[in-house]
């Protein structure tokens, strides 16, 4: 007992290199360092990877992942995960797609697309919090459900979505960056206040850290846990548009790299898998490490058939490092 | 001694199934005392804290706040009549930081609306407030209480249940988990509140410890409270014998007390 005080005494400040070093924060600083080394690499070696343009097209790359991650950061927070993410952005685009077939108002069709994979998360988030169902099969379920139902409702049809609205919003933007760059910048900044500076976001980190003690001092633990699947559903949504725009139609495909991805960029963002501890930043910079990482292996040329190799490589060496916590 | 009873539960029972866990259980807490509760594993000294605190409904008997009978369906109508229970598993998030558990689900917030935000400066302000008056030195309110030791951990969560203008905080083995230092800078504690006028029940295994800290003790044995003592007129060896069941009941402790 009497060993515990002189560690506790707020640790790290005055202690030598190599235990600060011990008791850096690796998992945080894995996304932010990887992606420094990787623009370094790939800047050294096509310097048209570090040109204008082509961080531009980066960023308008990574605007949907971004939003998903920052969805499935939340989630995970709570020591949960949304496997269904990709599907319902699917659903979501779909809906868009045929409600602006059916009404010629993009608008509408925006806010139905959002609502329908919003319904989904909350579906999601009810089963789980109420119904006492592990997450992992509830949106293991889910993901089905929302493919089948997009194929369902599509008819396995693409649908085009011309509009000038969503020409714009993938096309023009406010200086050098895009909208889509834009929106997800302000899901992220928003975000970032909901996690550390709102009740609900400690309520989220609280139910992820330690469900019971939450619980005991008076969190409505159900409730956040369906929050925050249906707040990745509503994401999702989001995400749904920017495809739409980017793509120019809605596509009942399964999306299936963006499930992974938004995983992926969860993790390398060091935001710890059992709940609790969580930022937005390290996702957001994992999701465009990740972009990065594509981009850059494409500009050399090399098969996209390797994409996955490596993305998959680079998780798992991030989630090591998640060792170096303890 | 009932007429102005800080809290008094009498003839509580509570049965699970075919285990009656509380079979007529009575106590009476005098305002500003330390209470102790003992009694053997299984006596039914947890179940009793939990009938009082709302976590479980009893089925028969009747609890009651300064002599106004009280009926509470979950912990936080017991929390708002004033009555705060520090459980041994101490209800903390090791991953938050001090300040984020003293004011867990009842954080100072600015603004209106979604733009309602929490005000962090006037909570972790408070928070030092709350830990710096404490015997146990906490290292600052925004570490984590993952990198606390066990006594300082228990000196949070006994922080927050004195920290909320609480009559009535319910100790559940405020010490056994801690080591010797600890264990007397946590009893440094318990003084501290019954300073400030807050009535206490402390639950303990440890007799020393009850005698050192308490005004009265009341012994549980198979479901039952079978004895009320003060302090200062009995001994260690008492106690023991009480709570074996080497000395029997008092016949007319339940009947007298608590009608």
């Amino acid at each position: 007992m009497s060993t515990v005080s002189p560690a506790v005494t707020d640790a790290g400040e005055r202690v030598g290199l190599g235990s600060r070093l011990a008791s850096a924060p690796w998992p945080e600083l894995a996304a932010p360092l990887g992606l420094v080394a990787l623009i370094i690499v790939f800047g050294l070696l096509d310097p048209t990877f570090v040109s204008g343009g082509n961080i531009e097209a980066m960023l308008q790359a990574s605007a949907i992942l971004v939003v998903l991650a920052v969805g499935q950061t939340f989630v995970v927070a709570t020591a949960g995960i949304d496997l269904s993410m990709a599907s319902v952005m699917t659903l979501g685009a779909i809906v868009l797609g045929l409600v602006y077939t059916g009404t010629d108002n993009i608008w509408l069709a925006m806010v139905a697309g959002v609502a329908a994979a919003g319904a989904v998360g909350l579906i999601n988030g009810t089963i789980i919090a109420k119904g006492r169902i592990t997450d992992f099969i509830v949106t293991l379920g889910a993901l089905s459900a929302a493919s089948g139902l997009a194929l369902i409702i599509s008819d396995g049809k693409p649908i085009t979505v011309l509009n000038r609205a969503m020409l714009k919003l993938a096309s023009s933007g406010i200086g050098p960056l895009n909208w889509s760059v834009i929106i997800a910048a302000v899901v992220a900044v928003a975000a970032h206040f909901a996690l550390f500076n709102s009740r609900f976001g400690l309520h989220v980190l609280a139910t992820g850290g330690s469900e019971e003690s939450a619980r005991a001092v008076g969190v409505r633990t159900a409730r956040v846990k369906i929050a925050v699947y249906t707040l990745s559903g509503v994401l999702a949504g989001v995400g749904a548009i920017l495809l739409v725009a980017r793509v120019g139609a809605a596509e009942p495909a399964s999306n299936t790299s963006f499930l992974l991805n938004s995983v992926a960029a969860v993790v390398l963002g060091g935001v710890s898998l059992f709940g609790g501890r969580a930022t937005i930043i390290g996702p957001v910079m994992g999701a465009l490490l990740l972009t990065a990482l594509v981009n850059g292996l494409t500009l050399l040329g090399l098969s996209q058939f390797y994409q996955p190799l490596a993305v998959g490589i680079v998780v798992v060496l991030a989630a090591l490092l998640t060792r170096f916590q303890k | 001694m009932t007429e102005s009873a800080a809290l008094a539960a009498s003839h509580i029972r509570k049965s699970f199934g075919n285990v009656h866990a509380l079979k007529d259980a009575s106590l009476t807490m005098i305002p500003g005392e330390v209470t102790a509760l003992i009694g053997d594993n299984g006596a039914g000294k947890s179940t009793l804290v939990r009938c009082i605190c709302g976590i479980h409904n009893p089925d028969a008997g009747q609890v009651s706040v300064n002599g106004e009978p009280v009926r509470f369906s979950n912990p936080e109508q017991a929390r708002k009549a004033g009555i705060e229970t520090v459980h041994q598993n101490l209800a903390l998030v090791e991953d938050l930081t001090v300040w984020q558990n003293l004011f867990l689900s009842r954080e100072l917030t600015s603004g209106f609306g979604p733009l309602r935000m929490m005000n962090r400066r006037a909570m972790t302000k408070e928070a030092t407030t709350m830990v710096s008056t404490l015997a146990i030195n906490v290292p600052s309110v925004k570490s984590r209480v993952r990198r606390l030791s066990g006594g300082q951990r228990q000196a949070v969560a006994i922080a927050r249940a004195a920290g909320w203008g609480s009559s009535i905080v319910i100790m559940d083995e405020p010490t056994a988990a801690l080591g010797v230092q600890e264990t007397a800078k946590v009893e440094e504690l318990i003084h501290d509140l019954k300073s400030r006028g807050i009535s206490i029940m402390l639950i303990s295994h440890n007799f020393d410890q009850v005698l050192r800290l308490s005004d009265a003790v009341t012994v549980m044995r198979s479901g039952r409270t079978v004895a009320s003592r003060r302090a200062a007129t009995t001994t260690g060896d008492e106690l023991v014998g009480l709570v074996t069941g080497a000395i029997p009941a008092d016949p007319d402790y339940v009947k007298g007390e608590s009608a």
